[in-house]
């Protein structure tokens, strides 16, 4: 168990060398300056700005930039519907997968613009290689536009009174060929060079050495997997996502994948620090993300080590700890890291299935949606950590009677009120939409048999993980759940379209506001922000606003579960 | 808007022949270079190629089993159990796998039964048992194929894969094929 142990502290330091040299490189790609790709990138950026004809140094105001981000995801969906549900007859099908029924379409194209990648199909059956490609298409572009529209809230937040900064569409295009490529390649070698499959052919046929005929689904694999952990998209090419052994064959590539999840995120917060010159602000930031990932991490490690309590009644060694649902090649705390690593961060790729977790695990995966913040998806975590330091700088200036300021812009009732509105829609759809199927579902049971797969408290936390993971766009699942219903599939597309497109306007239209202000120099009596005890601030007004409303329904479901053992 | 719509065609369209097209072509490109060819890792054991990643079903008594699979270890449609921790028919289901383990392995206290053993991995096609799940069935696999007790134990110490760093795990493909190849 030490070497296992060994291994999480291996993968969090191997984070954080990697995550900071990211950081700063990501800064001078979006800042303008040379970095060493610039040989092999700059023509292919060159040629997509002439061939789209993207004036580079035409720079959009906030509502512009949030047009432009909108208007494209649009043309996204209407495109992903339209693949989705024709899939059966387009080319690249060799395993004869049908097309998508319409409410199954609707969910799965939300579910893939919105770097969601909840999957209420699964991959070897629901979709053919050309679908996959398109998924994949998506996994980028949906994440480059993630990272984009993050650093328009980073300019925006520069030191001077500006109404116009940067130009989405370049920051979109290099966000993908800049980040999002380069990265994926390497991590797609990683894995092609330890037996992960990449080929065009359909399922093979083997005779097993007991003399069974087994059926072998396989694809292009390797690239599909390297982006959607890289871009917190999450969506996995086979059913059981990374703990299939052909996604994720060994303990290293578990390790890559288990740090591609986390990189771009945490790397992002470097990046707000170069930009803006403020590196203390930005190490406060990863501090507070930090310790509020270990404190969801560390207990989800030690209950999963530690076994279920009530296999260990039945009188079996527990040597490898709670084993249901997980692989052994990774073991009880990687696959607990990872559980954690995927629902703080909007990822949602799975190497254990989150079903089989110990009740109290279970309940730290979910609140690690729930916050949503800690590290987060890719630049909308930053958005989701930015809605709460407004809350915190606020409730601050209240406490000491001060005028509430961040980085030097005044913060008044029309920044506080969009504010509150995205801080409270998390919460609002997490629990309306449970308290909907719970109703549906309490009224007939009978008829709604086959949505749960577990009875009791564990049902309920089938029900309410599913609308967690659609709101924090993470796209992990209690994959108990009988999801590919018309009730499943439509209420999930909704809260994911709500949950993805809001909480991006509200910050964009608050930096927006400040940016726009005039710029209060630093004084004496300015609230300082990259302190520690304003850092204990934010993670009070986390702690309240994001873990405390969803107590309650925590108590129905794993709280409840737990004690009932 | 209609400015930005046409901007927003003409990006997907590019996206499209870069990220699916072109970075799709390239690592494609390269699996053609790696040991297998982009086609995942395959053995061939006495005329039989088999994938040594996937998981098979052994439940004979010449093989050491494999863990438990909950669609059957079916390499096409691949799924964990997803039962919860407290559910009773998955309790009931574990009951009955400790007890076929019993039954087929006499020698055995119920202490020594490693869980790994007993409960559904994620994938359904796990191709690995625990080196605690490997001891306690040498001795009927030894029996049943008129081995040795240390020629099967040196044919397990042989299938342990691991990285230093992380568990160390038996390739129950790995094994059974170095007992059939024994046979022969």
């Amino acid at each position: 168990m030490f070497s296992e142990i060994l291994g999480v502290v291996l993968m969090f330091i191997l984070l954080f060398l990697l995550a900071i040299p990211l950081g700063k490189y990501m800064a001078k790609v979006f800042q303008f300056q040379s970095t060493w790709l610039d040989k092999i990138f700059n023509p292919l950026d060159q040629l997509i700005f002439k061939i789209a004809r993207i004036r580079v140094k035409e720079e959009m105001n906030w509502k512009q930039h949030l047009t432009a981000l909108l208007t494209i995801n649009l043309c996204w969906f209407l495109i992903a519907m339209f693949v989705l549900t024709n899939m059966s007859w387009l080319p690249l099908n060799p395993d004869g997968n049908p097309s998508m029924t319409g409410d199954l379409a609707f969910n799965t194209a939300i579910s893939f613009i919105t770097n969601t990648n909840l999957q209420h199909y699964s991959g070897e059956t629901g979709v053919s290689y050309l679908g996959q490609l398109t998924l994949q298409l998506w996994q980028f572009i949906s994440a480059g536009c993630g990272i984009a529209i993050a650093v328009v809230v980073f300019f925006a937040m520069r030191e001077k009174t500006q109404t116009s900064y940067a130009n989405f569409y370049v920051l979109f295009v290099k966000s993908c060929t800049r980040i999002l490529l380069p990265l994926s390649l390497v991590v797609a070698v990683i894995l092609l060079f330890n037996h992960v499959p990449m080929t065009f052919q359909g399922k093979d046929t083997m005779i097993g050495l007991q003399g069974d005929t087994v059926q072998v689904s396989r694809g292009p694999v390797a690239g599909f997997v390297a982006i959607k952990q890289l871009g917190t998209n999450g969506g996995g090419f086979f059913g059981p996502n990374s703990a299939h052994p052909l996604e994720n064959p060994n303990y290293l590539t578990n390790i890559v994948e288990t740090i591609a999840i986390v990189l771009i995120p945490l790397a992002l917060i470097f990046t707000m620090g170069h930009i803006l010159n403020r590196r203390k602000l930005a190490w406060s930031i990863v501090g507070v993300m930090t310790i509020g990932f270990f404190l969801l991490c560390i207990p989800t490690i030690l209950q999963e080590v530690k076994g279920n309590a009530a296999i260990a009644k039945m009188g079996i060694a527990q040597p490898h700890g709670s084993m249901e649902g997980k692989e052994l090649r990774f073991g009880a705390p990687a696959s607990a890291y990872w559980a954690i690593s995927t629902t703080t961060t909007s990822n949602g790729s799975v190497n254990a299935m989150h079903d089989s977790l110990t009740p109290l695990s279970g309940m730290f995966t979910l609140l690690g949606m729930m916050v949503n913040a800690f590290y987060g998806g890719v630049g909308v975590g930053f958005l989701n950590y930015y809605i709460f330091i407004i809350l915190a700088v606020f409730i601050s200036g209240l406490m000491v009677g001060r005028t509430p300021e961040f980085l030097g812009k005044k913060i008044e009732a029309r920044e506080m009120k969009i504010a509150m509105i995205i801080a409270l829609l998390h919460p609002f759809l997490i629990l309306t939409g449970t308290a909907i199927a719970s109703h549906v579902y309490a009224h007939n049971p009978t008829a709604y048999a086959a949505w749960l797969n577990n009875p009791g408290y564990h049902g309920f936390s089938e029900m309410l993980y599913e609308f967690t993971s659609s709101s924090a766009n993470n796209g992990s699942g209690f994959e108990g759940l009988g999801d590919n219903t018309p009730f499943w599939n439509i209420a999930c597309g909704i809260v994911m379209l709500l949950a993805r497109y809001l909480p991006i306007i509200g910050p964009v239209a608050i930096a927006g506001s400040l940016a726009a202000k005039k710029y209060i120099p630093e004084s004496a009596g300015t609230l300082k922000t990259d302190t520690p005890t304003f850092s204990l601030m934010v993670f009070a007004v986390i702690a309240i606003v994001a873990a405390l409303s969803f107590f309650p329904a925590l108590t129905l479901g794993p709280i409840a579960e737990y004690f009932s053992i | 808007m209609k400015q930005h719509f046409y901007m927003a065609l003409k990006l997907t369209g590019l996206s499209f022949l870069l990220f699916s097209c072109l970075y799709t072509g390239t690592v494609w490109l390269i699996a053609q270079a790696t040991p297998d060819k982009g086609q995942a890792e395959r053995v061939t054991v006495n005329g039989k190629t088999i994938y040594k990643n996937i998981g098979e079903r052994f439940d004979s008594d010449e093989y050491f089993w494999s863990r438990p699979s909950a669609v059957n270890y079916n390499a096409a449609g691949a799924a964990g159990s997803n039962k919860g921790p407290t559910n009773p028919d998955y309790l009931a289901a574990v009951q009955a796998r400790i007890d076929t383990v019993l039954a087929h392995h006499p020698y055995l206290k119920k202490e020594a039964i490693p869980s790994d053993m007993v409960t559904a991995s994620g994938s359904g096609l796990d191709p690995h048992i625990s080196a605690e799940a490997a001891a306690v069935q040498v001795q009927r696999v030894a029996t049943k194929r008129g081995m040795s007790y240390e020629a099967v134990s040196a044919l397990v110490k042989k299938s342990e894969e691991g990285f230093g760093i992380g568990p160390r795990v038996i390739n129950v493909n790995t094994l059974n094929s170095l007992l059939d190849e024994t046979k022969n």
